[in-house]
């Protein structure tokens, strides 16, 4: 094939203008922290079905579950004992005819609020905790760090039956156990944190500008520490969730006639041979509650923290 | 080192006085006394107060208290009249460890072999499989899966008895139960563990230099992979404490855990308390062995004077 050849003169060619702010120019809009770490949260399938998973869960138990159901998870009646599940009672009835389905949602409720309240203490004692700990430092941190580690040394069940003796056994038993050791490992964590931090230039800098310790720790190395926070708080609900229903299990937590998955799964076990319909209901839920909360912990950690994924 | 293992032992000693301490004083606080009979006559109270020492000023009573914990007498059963809580726990003790030490080695066994499989076939269906084992050992508790297997290997199947121990077909089904957490949490440490250690430049070297695949694997990455492994053993005992109560619960086996259980049914403080001590003396010596065998095995913990 033959091309024309051009002559090639150098007045074809010029000099192209580089501007040196061109380099600084932003091409998208910022992706912040959260951003970014939404992002990577979206590409895990299986934190965003848990994610899914437990906010229908939560619809459930407080609003969904009791208004489809016309029978309170406490109403008696023995005429309808062991009736299997039917399009009136939708997960059937127990020993003493009470509707299995209003008793889940209840349980599930239970369940609920204990990981609510360990997050809650995770928040509000582990992180103070830990950041003054870490953040003051020596004779005080030591102190503290002792204190730390001789809790660590007392088995939550032990909490919990000594609870059990003093109060009754029921919810406030069950607190006091998950609230009583629950926040060590997150106090942990941040004072790892605030050690790490507090040496920074940032921090530095802050502390050069006027910035006294309380506002330090609460502007600048608290946020910094979130991603670590919200991820080991996410961790600390599915072990409070299976601590509430292994103490409810034994016994030692809620008591007939209220209901708890644990407690609902200790009655089925006895009544395995010939309904097993009990069991299974219960069962399944909290096995969902329990599945969901790891893989959205597992989820979360992955995202915040891509360094951290294994 | 000797340092170290001391001040292990010191909070170790610490963290125990403490619970004694408050199981003692709460102890003081139930309501009703073993000797709340109202047919007891004041004058026969009195001279059982005087035998058991419970007219004394608390102090003196706190200090034979902890004289006889550390003696090993926890007091007498309020249930079982007169039976020392000590001499209860014995007679229960050689089922429930037979038990647990059976769901240890099968679990550590299989737990093991999963691990390095998965790791060695890494994304492949065996990984999966693993992976798939340790989601249903962490979100499937005893308490669920006990029942499962009871109406499928007893009641549907009845390969094998649905409860109670009278041979060694009996504790089939419990041990199982028991090791499915020992399986998965075992399998997910050495998973991790062996990928991390594969990727290593002193595994390549050891290939490079012409070591057969075996070797390698048996020498050098099996050998650094367990190390960590150390760190379960505490999370582990808690587990076979929590999991026998569970455990002998369903299948009514005679161990500790089933006398707990029916304790706590009964209201039998004494053997509650004195089998809650029991349980941390257990708990805390695990404890303290493990952060003993830390010590040996990584000697960057002690030099950061044994925090973390």
């Amino acid at each position: 094939m033959e091309t024309e050849r051009k002559d090639l003169t150098p007045d074809l060619f010029g000099a192209v203008e580089i501007d040196e702010r061109e380099g600084e120019r932003i091409a998208g809009p910022p992706v912040g922290f959260w951003k970014d770490s939404w992002r990577r949260l979206k590409k895990n399938r299986g934190a965003l079905i848990s994610l899914g998973v437990i906010t229908l869960l939560f619809l459930m138990a407080f609003i969904l579950g009791p208004l489809l159901s016309q029978y309170g998870p406490y109403a008696q009646d023995l005429s309808r004992r062991f009736q299997g599940p039917s399009a009136e009672f939708w997960f059937g009835t127990d020993d003493f005819g009470r509707d299995l389905w209003s008793r889940v949602w209840a349980g599930t409720r239970v369940s609920l609020y204990i990981a609510f309240l360990a997050a809650a203490i995770d928040l509000l004692v582990g992180v103070p905790y830990g950041a003054i700990s870490g953040y003051l430092g020596g004779r005080i941190d030591d102190i503290m760090q002792r204190i730390i580690e001789v809790l660590v040394g007392i088995p939550g069940l032990i909490v919990a039956i000594l609870a059990m003796t003093v109060f009754s056994p029921g919810i406030i038993t069950l607190s006091i156990a998950v609230a009583f050791t629950g926040w060590v490992y997150m106090a942990r964590i941040v004072r790892g944190r605030m050690l790490q931090l507090k040496e920074q230039e940032f921090a530095l800098a802050s502390r050069s500008l006027g910035a006294k310790g309380f506002y330090l720790i609460r502007k600048h190395l608290i946020p910094n520490s979130l991603g670590p926070i919200i991820v080991n708080m996410m961790f600390t609900i599915p072990t409070a969730i299976f601590y509430e229903a292994f103490l409810s299990f034994i016994g030692l937590g809620i008591q007939v006639p209220r209901a708890s998955l644990g407690s609902l799964i200790d009655s089925a076990a006895a009544e395995i041979r010939f309904h097993p319909y009990l069991l299974v209901f219960p069962s399944i839920i909290f096995v969902l509650l329990m599945v969901c909360f790891n893989l959205l912990a597992d989820g979360l950690r992955d995202a915040f923290d891509p360094k951290m994924r294994k | 080192m000797l340092r170290y293992v001391l001040k292990r032992a010191a909070y170790m000693i610490v963290t125990l006085f403490i619970i004694i301490s408050i199981t003692f004083f709460i102890s003081k606080l139930l309501p009703g006394t073993p000797f709340a009979d109202e047919k007891l006559t004041p004058q026969l109270r009195e001279v059982l107060f005087e035998k058991y020492g419970l007219d004394e000023p608390l102090y003196v009573q706190y200090a034979r208290y902890m004289l006889n914990v550390a003696q090993g007498d926890l007091g007498n059963s309020f249930y079982f009249e007169g039976t020392p809580v000590t001499q209860m726990i014995l007679q229960r003790l050689p089922v429930s460890a037979f038990l647990g030490v059976q769901a240890v080695i099968l679990g550590l066994v299989l737990g093991l072999g999963l691990g390095i499989i998965a790791a060695l076939k890494h994304n492949t269906w065996w990984d999966t499989l693993a992976v798939v084992v340790a989601v249903i050992g962490i979100a499937v508790p005893t308490f669920v899966l006990g029942p499962i297997l009871q109406y499928i290997f007893a009641v549907q199947l009845g390969w094998f008895p649905v409860a109670f121990f009278e041979s060694w077909w009996h504790s089939v089904l419990p041990t199982l139960a028991l090791s499915v957490f020992v399986i998965s949490t075992v399998a997910r440490f050495v998973r991790t563990e062996m990928l991390e250690v594969l990727g290593q430049d002193y595994v390549t070297l050891a290939k490079a230099k012409g070591l057969s695949g075996l070797a390698v694997i048996l020498r050098h990455v099996l050998r650094n992979a367990m190390i960590p492994l150390v760190t379960v053993l505490a999370p582990l005992t808690i587990y076979l404490i929590t999991g026998s109560l569970v455990v002998e619960k369903i299948f009514v086996i005679p161990g500790i855990g089933e006398m707990f259980v029916s304790s706590i049914q009964v209201n039998d403080y004494s053997m509650i308390l004195g089998t809650t001590i029991f349980f941390s003396v257990l708990f805390i010596i695990a404890l303290l062995i493990q952060d003993i065998l830390y010590g040996i095995i990584d000697p960057r913990i002690r030099v950061a004077g044994g925090k973390e």
